[in-house]
């Protein structure tokens, strides 16, 4: 118990990861909400890959995580870009009115 | 060693609350407050596993980017957010349902997982003592020589998300009168005056 092993910090990442889809479920009208449990999952795939690179000596893990944490930003940067146009657009950022959204 | 099982359990346990409040919480600046709160103990966890430069990077561009553009996109929108709300009860039980599994199915794999002992062996990038190169060096020393050009091309992804969210965001509203100072400098005499001959008693 009082050793800090692999499946440690494995279980706390699927417990982050698994609350991040939960949140998805939960919040399935609030496309703010949705984004941040997106972050949530791509934090816990990052303590993975670190967990590993610390367990198995090889600094690979770290730098694969640093590109994760380069395209999250991205993510989150363009999707609040495309929810301030779209709420601009028609005053609301239900997801249910999203799927007019063609073209 | 007792210190650092009683950190990690102290950053996971924070941690995974402060994750259950960011999906649960009704007000989302709390949401977002949570969120920080779960970035800086992922970060300490980092600490523990020795990732320092990694751990200060998730602090300086989530809690100090990401973060802070979600809390600018949350009060900058007028929204009724217990109105989104309405329908968490009718999700509750298939968002349940399917974290249950999931989290099931990553915990067995977790619990039953064996590394072969001959895997540090052949780690691509061996991390080197930590007396004699710091992480951050290490880290340095592979992204700019081996990791080159993915490096460059993540900082190509930085710059597409950064042109898209201005190209997307800016807009030139037409119902307001804004100084164009291109527009004046570009004026010539020749467009702005007209020498109208009058002849008198006709008026022009």
């Amino acid at each position: 118990m009082l050793e800090i092993g692999l499946s440690h910090y494995l279980t706390v990442a699927a417990i982050l990861f698994t609350l991040g889809l939960f949140g998805i479920f939960l919040n399935r009208k609030n496309v703010i909400i949705i984004l941040m449990s997106i972050e949530l999952m791509l934090l816990a795939v990052n303590i993975n890959l670190v967990a590993f690179s610390a367990h198995l000596n090889d600094l690979m893990g770290q730098i694969f995580a640093m590109f994760i944490l380069t395209v999250a930003a991205a993510e989150a940067a363009i999707g609040l870009a495309i929810l301030v146009v779209y709420y601009r657009n028609r005053g609301s950022i239900a997801v249910e009115d999203i799927n007019v959204m063609k073209g | 060693m007792i210190i650092q099982a009683l950190a990690f359990y102290l950053f996971a346990f924070v941690a995974v609350a402060a994750g259950l409040l960011v999906i649960a919480s009704r007000n989302p600046v709390h949401s977002v407050l949570f969120l920080i709160l779960a970035f800086f103990n992922s970060a300490g966890l980092f600490i523990l596993l020795g990732a320092e430069f990694l751990a200060m990077i998730l602090v300086i561009v989530y809690v100090g980017a990401v973060a802070v553009l979600f809390l600018f996109v949350v009060m900058m929108l007028d929204i009724n957010f217990i109105e989104l709300r309405s329908g968490v009860l009718q999700y509750l039980p298939v968002g349940a349902l399917v974290g249950f599994i999931l989290l099931a199915e990553l915990i067995v794999v977790a619990g039953s997982w064996v590394v072969v002992p001959e895997a540090a062996l052949i780690a691509a990038a061996p991390i080197p003592p930590i007396d004699q190169v710091t992480n951050t060096e290490a880290i340095g020393r592979l992204i700019y020589t081996k990791y080159i050009y993915l490096f460059q091309a993540s900082g190509l992804v930085l710059l597409v998300a950064m042109i898209g969210a201005i190209v997307l965001t800016l807009r030139s509203r037409a119902d307001v009168r804004r100084q164009k100072i291109s527009d004046q400098l570009a004026r010539r005499p020749g467009d702005a005056i007209e020498v109208v001959k009058v002849t008198t008693g006709s008026g022009i």
